[in-house]
């Protein structure tokens, strides 16, 4: 049995299904032998190490950046108006910029002050927000007959609302 | 060999004159301040060469280039011009830049444009368009949007109007920020004007005889001192010519 185990070929034995029956010490052998030509696959050049030496001098082949050219469309005295309004965009997109930074700013930094103020005409509102159903709809009618106390419109859709005994 | 460009600023130079750029190697503290060349500039290794004959410009903190005076349009990557629509094919657009070769323009390059709806660009049309490739290799390539999709004034342009030829020096001249030439040209009258920096300029005005005026000007601007255009403008202004 073991003389027949001999004979089969490596290739066989690296097979899947013959991995099962096999013991560790062949299985070793197998593995090193697959490491082997793994390493022998690499190849390498044999040349010393390429420095990359550091570029202290960049190329810009556009006249833009050197001489701030200005955008290329223009319109004067209002020949045409939206390239007017092109020109304004497009010839100071710095300060633009800056407007923004200072607008973001304003959003983010709100004074306490701010917020009570803000807060005071809002407390009306907060008010009918936590306020029940019914205790919202009373003021909704006291607001009413207070606005419009002499407005007889008012008064009659109030009635209309009541509830109507039929007639008959 | 020329050792330093800041000795140099200002002056003529010619093509084929070399700068050897210092490499701080004995002082590795100090980080060395990067060089940036510009146009008519060349890197060859450590050195810089020149390749257009000009002037040496700079402008701090450290870029330098050539202030040359040429009428060949080369391309370059970014760069706004004006082009002429040649020729229809397919889905692009062939276009006259007035450089070496023709530029090509997708038309998916369009604000808008999808590929249903067409732009509606004939042979014939003036574009003002932006190139997005530029390469000495390679066929340049055109487009009528910026990054963000938008036309920003780019597109067909120029129902009416004239389109002119002047030198890349003037056309600079013209962009430059407070060009006096721009300024002074637009007290005179209403009138529109569209600058490529390939040189083309298209100028727009009430009538016909205005717009020869603003052209005349413009390319008599070419070769006049300050002292004479603002004589010409003068004259211009008081309705003797």
């Amino acid at each position: 049995m073991a003389i027949d185990n001999a004979k089969l070929s490596k290739n066989l034995l690296r097979m899947k299904f013959m991995q099962r029956g096999l013991d560790a010490d062949t299985k070793k052998q197998l593995e090193e032998g697959e490491k082997r030509i793994i390493s022998d696959e690499h190849w390498y050049l044999d040349l010393p190490e390429l420095k990359a030496k550091e570029n202290f001098i960049t190329e810009e082949m556009s006249f833009g950046p050197f001489e701030d050219l200005k955008y290329g469309r223009m319109s004067f005295k209002g020949f045409n108006p939206e390239v007017e309004k092109l020109m304004i965009l497009m010839n100071a997109p710095n300060e633009e910029e800056e407007e923004e930074e200072e607008i973001s700013r304003m959003e983010t930094d709100i004074t306490d002050e701010d917020m009570a103020r803000r807060y005071e005409s809002l407390v009306g509102t907060m008010k009918k927000r936590f306020a029940k159903k019914r205790q919202r709809m009373a003021e909704v009618t006291k607001d009413d007959v207070a606005a419009a106390a002499d407005d007889d419109d008012a008064i009659e859709k109030k009635t209309k609302r009541a509830f109507l005994k039929p007639k008959d | 060999m020329l050792n330093s460009f800041k000795d140099k600023i200002g002056d003529v130079l010619l093509p084929g004159d070399v700068f050897s750029v210092q490499m701080p190697e004995s002082i590795t503290d100090s980080k060395p301040e990067k060089i940036v060349c510009g146009p008519g500039l060349r890197r060859n290794g450590d050195e810089v060469l020149v390749c257009k004959s000009g002037v040496l410009r700079h402008k701090p903190p450290n870029l330098y280039w050539i202030d040359s005076q040429q009428r060949r349009y080369i391309p370059v990557k970014g760069e706004s011009v004006i082009g002429i629509v040649t020729a229809k094919s397919g889905d692009i657009f062939k276009v006259d830049i007035g450089a070496s070769e023709q530029a090509s323009l997708s038309y998916l390059a369009f604000e808008g444009a999808t590929k249903r709806n067409r732009p509606n660009v004939q042979v014939g049309d003036l574009v003002y368009s932006q190139l997005i490739i530029a390469n000495k290799d390679m066929e340049p390539e055109l487009a009528c949007i910026d990054s963000c999709g938008r036309a920003n004034g780019m597109g067909v342009f120029g129902a009416g109007g004239l389109l002119f030829k002047v030198s890349l020096g003037l056309v600079r001249r013209l962009l430059a920020p407070q060009s006096e030439i721009t300024v002074d040209l637009g007290k005179l009258f209403p009138f529109e004007m569209v600058v490529g920096l390939n040189g083309r300029v298209w100028v727009k005005a009430r009538t016909a005889q205005q717009t020869l005026i603003v052209a005349n000007m413009l390319e008599s601007c070419e070769n006049m001192t300050a002292q004479q255009r603002q004589v010409l403008f003068r004259r211009v202004a008081d309705g003797s010519i």
